[in-house]
């Protein structure tokens, strides 16, 4: 490695890294603001300005910006000059001109870059008299609060926002002292990533609205490490609690998931923790259909009536921790479970296990999925079903502007000359989809195609680089591209619920394989734990089907965390409101099938409870309690536990703690060998000690229950993890999966990250290797598939296309009150010829007639759409009925009437001014 | 040996010297105003709460007795939804005071608290809310700072210009 | 005297004793007060004499604890040991003519002999109470006891050579002419320090020494047994007090040029307070040594300047009889 300088002490550097990257990997505070690790340098807000030196004999040096300056063996520097300092200091005192005194009331405020990078220059006193420049905010959504007044225009909003994410309606916008970063007109933010704005923000302009209105300061949060439960990536996450309420999520560094990003269904989606509609305590239900809260004791003992000697089957969930499915299957047997997937998606997640264990390609981390230097997908809405994963793809395509930089002799993390340099050159990206994608902007080839196309599409594009003689032209383009590139990326999924893509998929994956060694092929699946149940299920397993088929043989059912309303169709949820079978559902928010139950457990929530969820790739990652469940809940594999422990010889009863269950799971099958490693277990001690959930700062210990008892319970024990509800211990360098929040003396911000990474953008310091659970054994996917086509529709019937929301589609996120704002209204897609054809505007109503359903929903025109199909938006109440693949015949609904555009509030003063503006 | 002679000498001799302690109660002590006794939370001086819910008070707190909520009146602007100071663990440090960046907690020169109940020494927001600006008659943080209130457009905060309009082309 | 005489004087000296002990707390806690600015106790009755009562009854309703860890037999035997010896102490101090429960030929000695068993009361409570600062503080009390002894006995020799018997009252009456405060400056001066230290007295009161062991061997008592440890502190200092007075200030003898219209127990009782009043002040100024600086200033001062006072003492004796 070569060696620089600084101040007289040689530090070791990594070859093309940068001087700032190159102090802080040696420890060394240099201040900066515009520089972030994921975006590089611009060398725009002139704070980590250094002096570097000629040689030896020089002794005035010159001011360079460390972000700028490459290190380069030999090269000399000083941090300590007064130059530098002065100059530091100077750039700081000018930031704060315009700051206003708002630090007391700005929710920044404790994790404030701005703040850090203040008091580590120094500076103190402003000098300048002057009046203070003032800007009007404006209306971003429910979930970014704007305040422009406290802005030091280093930029790096606009550079995420629009470099990085790929948004469009956000920039800076007049020139020198009034620059102004905002929209055009207030209105909501539209990329699914603005969320990240409250951290790429080194002060408080962007912040996390509904946080700031429970709002606690950084330091008062307990904080636990999480796993995202929004979609099958598996983000890592830290969501922070006080008073029993779970206040925010922010992003946990995870070098090989999410890095310093999630999409805001991961940040702001877990506000249905906080709803009044969670479950409290056990209900029994009455004759009368109401129900009653009951003693938890009480509903034990009902239940032990409804399980002992009697047929039990379980239902699992593609969202509930692998413990708990385990334990449900593992209590009732293989032949008395069902995995809880619907009929749509369950054959398809056989598929996709079968494709992920046989395949050719590389399973990629959404790190590695970032280095392909061509990528097609193949109908999935990846922005939609694993926004993080198409994050990594939108900086995948810049790889062509990288390989061209390289060639020029610039270095990667100069990004305004790389783009510069690069302008609109863009790696390939080949998008096969039924419907348009929020990627389409950046995608060098868009086909839309229905599902069965995009399967046949798939299965011509591996004959053809195969080397079969296939004549299409878009077969052969698409070919040529993909076998030209070094490291070409497949990117399917259960998207659109179509097992024949997976298997098309699968087939161009091993093709492309053959012909490259680095192919990858990465697969998106639907929710947190479709992975995890799916690799339950065995040939014993039920589908759901044949349980309500079997639901006259039954005597109890246990419903483990899954609203079958959205799994079953109309016919079987009646069958099975009118059956005489018991139900025991255990779930964490009121849903229609809790009202289906015969009795209901309160659940705990992920962030009240343990467990493991598998992610798109196979890898198993555990998230830990935040905080205590409140009242009479408790973990769902608790509750399991106590269920099974009511038959006395069941074995279940000998299980003590949490990692308990997990050793059971791993000694169950050998796939799950390797389960116990995911995180360290409960004996896990850092010098002696649990790691702390709550900071050292952590206030109002002695304050905060003297309402209730001047008398100080004591903190809670946690006899399941290795974390403890308290301040004592040390968060510094423990494995990776244990590091609930991030703090470095001087370091109040998240950047305080850089002080638990082994370098800039790089592993954790003590990284928990990752733990895969899916091995393949390379043989390649290779049967023949036969399968059936539609054939042509008649006259106005078209194919449903299920169109996932980040905002809408999934369950649990939709029951918070911002993304249920969000979401807006159920909608069908269709594209501007059916729109003229069926003589409807965006905005009017469809009848959709199909099957047993006769439904109304609103039409939204898109900009494509393959022929003969129309779009319905999952997950909705509305479209539950509906079905992937289903033939509807559709007319316009007379009666319809157009829901209003949203008010938008302002910030009050401009408020006339603007209303004109807001009907957009 | 001398100097223990002379020490004893110098002791014995403050027999008669007049005692510094002070009758209490029959005798009141003279407290200053800086005194560091019973904490109030003060208005300013047009009549609102002070207190901006910061925070800071209870970070500050090496006992941890002040914990609060923040919450937000219609304009936006910040106060504490509760705010709850545990007595029976405050040590009257004054630390609490010096964090507060808008004068509105204070302590008092009343340190007559005695409970027979432990319980009582737990005081709310409405125990310690005075009407009153305490020590420091002119400050209102909101005149200050850059956020806008239902009585302060943006640029009307002291030392602050009128908004900037963005659309301007002039240099 | 009769017998009944005798009885009376017996139980009246054990009241007193016991009375002064408890008055003594209050006058201490009164004067350290004046010494310091302060007031001192003065709420509870004419001047806050009432202290005492208010003390006493507190003591009294105290929890009789003993620690489960302690060995209680000796536990609750040793503050009693302390109470008994500095009793019997008071039974050879004349505090007028003929004042006295007996005139032992060997007074001195009985003295010497009760105070070194006030160090077993000590001793025992800090064994007993099975507890590292008591047993530190036993320990400490012990070694202390034990050089100090030597010469405390060593002092008074000079006196008694002098006098030619251990009686105190022949002491007493052979001070007639000159009190041997004068003749006996060093024996006093030395008798003064070990009385102090014999007595735990501050600044020689290691063995509790509360900055380093909490409270020493009492750490684990409360209460009555409590209490009598102070009792037996403050009796020890009464009868110090009184020994000093009888055996170096010429007993209930005042001064010739007064003549005698004071009764003598009222002389005996002025100066038995002033020398109280002086430990108390000694208390207030002096600051406690060092464990290893009591050692070396007993052991390296007081026993050399003993054995000086005896020789010259001898000398200036054998000397004079050749004379006369």
């Amino acid at each position: 490695m070569p060696k620089v300088l600084v101040d007289g002490q040689p530090i070791e550097v990594n070859e093309g890294e940068n001087l700032l990257e190159a102090c802080l990997n040696a420890g060394l505070d240099l201040p900066y603001f515009c520089w972030h690790p994921a975006m590089g340098s611009v060398g725009s807000c002139r704070q980590c300005a250094v002096v570097q030196y000629q040689s030896d004999e020089d002794t005035n040096g010159r001011i360079v910006m460390g972000c700028m300056t490459e290190v380069k063996e030999g090269a000399r520097f000083s941090l300590e000059t007064e130059n530098a300092v002065q100059f530091r200091e100077a750039i700081i005192e000018s930031l704060m001109l315009n700051h206003p005194h708002d630090c007391p009331v700005c929710s920044e405020g404790g994790e404030c870059h701005l703040q850090d990078m203040t008091v580590m220059v120094g500076h103190r006193d402003r000098r300048y008299t002057g009046k203070k420049n003032t800007h009007r905010n404006q209306y971003l959504g429910p979930l970014i609060n704007h305040e422009m007044n406290r802005c030091i225009t280093c930029y790096r909003c606009e550079r995420f926002y629009k470099d990085y994410a790929g948004g469009k309606d956000f920039g800076a916008q007049a020139s020198r002292d009034r620059v102004f970063f905002g929209r055009q007109t207030d209105g909501v933010l539209e990329s699914e990533f603005s969320g990240n704005l409250v951290e790429v923000c080194p002060t408080g302009v962007f912040t996390d609205k509904p946080f700031l209105a429970h709002y606690s300061r950084k330091w008062d949060l307990q904080s636990a490490p999480s796993i995202c439960t929004g979609c099958g990536v598996g983000c890592n996450t830290a969501p922070g609690e006080r008073y029993g309420r779970l206040k925010r999520i922010h992003n946990r560094y995870n070098y090989d998931i999410n890095g310093y990003f999630i999409c805001d269904r991961g940040r702001f989606g877990a506000g249905y923790v906080n709803n009044k509609e969670r479950i409290d305590y056990a209900g029994l239900r009455e004759v009368d259909g109401s129900y009653s809260a009951i003693r938890h004791e009480n509903a034990l003992a009902t239940a032990g009536q409804w399980l002992n000697d009697k047929r039990v089957v379980g239902i699992g969930s593609p969202r509930a921790s692998l413990e708990s499915n385990f334990l449900l299957k593992h209590w009732l047997g293989p032949a008395n479970f069902s995995s809880g997937l619907s009929d749509a998606e369950g054959p398809g997640m056989k598929q996709l296990i079968k494709v992920l264990s046989t395949t050719k390609a590389n399973v990629p981390s959404v790190r590695q999925m970032q280095s392909a230097d061509a990528i097609l997908i193949l109908g999935e809405d990846v922005a939609n079903t694993a926004p993080r994963i198409s994050l990594a793809l939108r900086q995948a395509v810049r790889n062509k502007s990288f390989s061209m930089a390289e060639e020029a002799g610039i270095p990667e993390w100069q990004d305004a000359a790389v783009r510069n340099l690069g302008q609109d050159e863009l790696s390939p990206l080949i998008i096969v989809t039924s419907s348009e994608s929020r990627l389409d902007n950046i995608a060098s080839h868009i086909y839309s195609l229905s599902p069965d196309a995009i399967a046949d599409f798939g299965f011509s594009l591996a004959a053809r680089l195969d080397g079969s003689d296939i004549e299409d032209e878009m077969v052969c383009g698409v070919a040529d591209i993909l076998s030209q590139a070094s490291r070409p990326l497949v990117v399917s999924g259960i998207g659109s619920f179509s097992p024949d893509i997976l298997s098309s998929a699968a087939k161009v994956a091993d093709s492309l394989s053959n012909l490259n060694k680095k192919a990858m092929l990465s697969l998106c699946v639907s929710e947190s734990n479709s992975m995890g149940v799916a690799m339950l299920s065995d040939e014993h397993t039920l589908s759901l089907a044949s349980v309500m088929e079997q639901l006259d043989d039954i005597d109890t059912l246990v419903i483990l965390e899954n609203d079958l309303s959205r799994r079953l169709d109309r016919s079987a949820l009646q069958k099975l409101s009118e059956s005489k079978v018991n139900i025991i559902a255990l779930d964490v928010i009121e849903n229609s099938t809790l009202n289906r139950a015969s009795m209901v457990l309160p659940a705990a929530s992920f962030a009240e409870s343990e467990g493991s969820l598998v992610n798109f790739e196979g890898r198993a990652q555990r998230y830990f309690p935040v905080f205590e469940p409140a009242r009479d809940r408790l973990p769902s594999w608790h509750w399991l536990i106590k269920l099974a422990s009511l038959d006395n010889d069941n074995k279940l009863s000998a299980l003590a703690c949490f990692d308990d269950v997990v050793s059971l799971l791993a000694d169950s099958d050998k796939k799950w060998e390797e389960i116990v490693k995911v995180a360290p277990g409960q004996t896990f001690r850092d010098r002696g000690q649990k790691i702390p959930r709550q900071t050292h700062r952590y206030s109002g210990r002695t304050a905060m229950n003297a309402s209730v008892s001047v008398h100080e319970p004591p903190q809670p024990k946690d006899n399941e993890t290795a974390l403890a509800y308290s301040m004592e211990g040390l968060n510094r360098d423990q494995p990776s999966t244990l590091s609930p929040y991030v703090w470095s003396p001087g370091w109040n911000s998240n950047h305080s990250v850089q002080k638990f990474q082994s370098k800039v953008d790089g592993q954790h310091k003590n990284q928990t290797p990752g733990i895969i659970l899916i091995s393949s054994n390379q043989n390649g996917f290779g049967e023949s598939v036969s399968y059936e086509r539609t054939g042509a529709l008649e006259a106005n019937n078209w194919t449903l296309i299920p169109i996932a929301c980040i905002h809408g589609s999934e369950e649990l996120s939709s029951y918070t009150k911002e993304i249920a704002e969000l979401s807006g209204n159920a909608f069908i897609a269709i594209s501007e010829d059916a729109a003229n054809a069926l003589g409807v505007l965006d905005g009017d109503g469809l009848q959709v007639i199909g099957g047993s359903a006769e439904i109304s929903l609103e039409v939204r025109v898109v900009d494509r759409m393959a022929e003969g199909c129309v779009g319905y938006s999952v997950g909705y109440e509305e479209t539950l009925s509906l079905a992937p693949g289903q033939t509807v015949r559709l007319a316009k609904d007379a009666s319809w009437i157009r829901s209003k555009p949203h008010l938008i509030a302002t910030d009050g003063a401009s408020e006339a001014s603007l209303g004109e503006s807001l009907y957009v | 040996m001398l100097s223990m002679l002379r020490t004893m000498w110098e002791i014995f001799i403050h027999l008669f010297r007049k005692a510094e302690t002070v009758q209490y109660p029959e005798e009141m002590p003279y407290l200053a105003p800086r005194y560091r006794g019973r904490i109030v939370l003060t208005r300013d001086p047009d009549g609102e709460e002070r207190c901006v819910a910061c925070n800071l008070c209870a970070a500050a707190c090496p006992v941890d007795c002040i914990a609060l909520q923040k919450d937000a009146r219609e304009d936006g602007t910040w106060y504490p939804e509760f705010f709850r100071i545990n007595f029976s663990r405050c040590i009257m440090c004054g630390l609490c005071e010096e964090a507060c960046p808008t004068y509105a907690i204070q302590l008092t020169p009343d340190f007559e608290m005695c409970e027979y109940d432990r319980q009582n020494m737990v005081y709310e927001k409405e125990h310690l809310l005075i009407n009153g600006v305490g020590k420091y008659p002119d400050y209102n943080f909101y005149r200050v700072s850059g956020i806008q209130t239902a009585t302060k457009d943006k640029g009307e905060a002291i030392n602050e210009s009128a908004p900037i309009d963005t659309k301007s082309l002039m240099p | 005297m009769s017998d009944l005489m005798l009885v009376l004087l017996a139980v009246s000296i054990l009241a007193g004793g016991i009375t002064v002990a408890g008055v003594l707390v209050w006058w201490e806690r009164r004067l350290l007060g004046f010494w310091q600015d302060r007031l001192g106790p003065n709420r509870i009755g004419p001047f806050g004499i009432g202290q005492l009562g208010a003390d006493i009854i507190k003591l009294l309703f105290k929890d009789d604890w003993v620690p489960p860890f302690a060995d209680r037999f000796v536990f609750v035997l040793a503050p009693t040991a302390i109470i008994a010896s500095m009793m019997m102490g008071f039974a050879i101090v004349p505090f007028a003519p003929g004042v006295h429960i007996v005139d032992l030929n060997i007074g001195l000695l009985f003295f010497l002999g009760m105070s070194g068993l006030a160090v077993y009361s000590v001793l025992l409570g800090g064994l007993a109470s099975n507890n590292k600062y008591a047993l530190l503080g036993g320990l400490r009390s012990a070694s202390q006891m034990v050089s100090y002894e030597v010469f405390m006995g060593l002092s008074l020799m000079g006196v008694v050579m002098i006098t030619g018997s251990f009686s105190l009252v022949d002491i007493v009456e052979a001070q007639e002419e000159v009190w041997f405060c004068f003749s006996q400056i060093l024996g006093l001066f030395v008798f003064v320090i070990a009385g102090i230290a014999e007595s735990h007295r501050l600044p020689f009161d290691l063995p509790e020494a509360e900055h380093e062991l909490t409270a020493g061997f009492h750490t684990e008592y409360g209460g009555m047994k409590f209490a009598m440890f102070m009792l037996g502190e403050y009796l020890g200092l009464a009868l110090i007090s009184c020994m000093i007075v009888t055996l170096f200030f010429g007993g209930w003898m005042g001064p010739s040029i007064f003549g005698d219209w004071v009764p003598p127990f009222v002389w005996f009782s002025v100066k038995v307070i002033f020398v109280i009043n002086f430990f108390i002040l000694l208390r207030a100024a002096i600051p406690r040594p060092r464990y290893d600086q009591l050692m070396d200033l007993g052991w390296k001062v007081m026993l050399p300047i003993t054995l000086v006072n005896l020789a010259i003492t001898g000398a200036i004796l054998l000397w004079m009889r050749e004379v006369v």
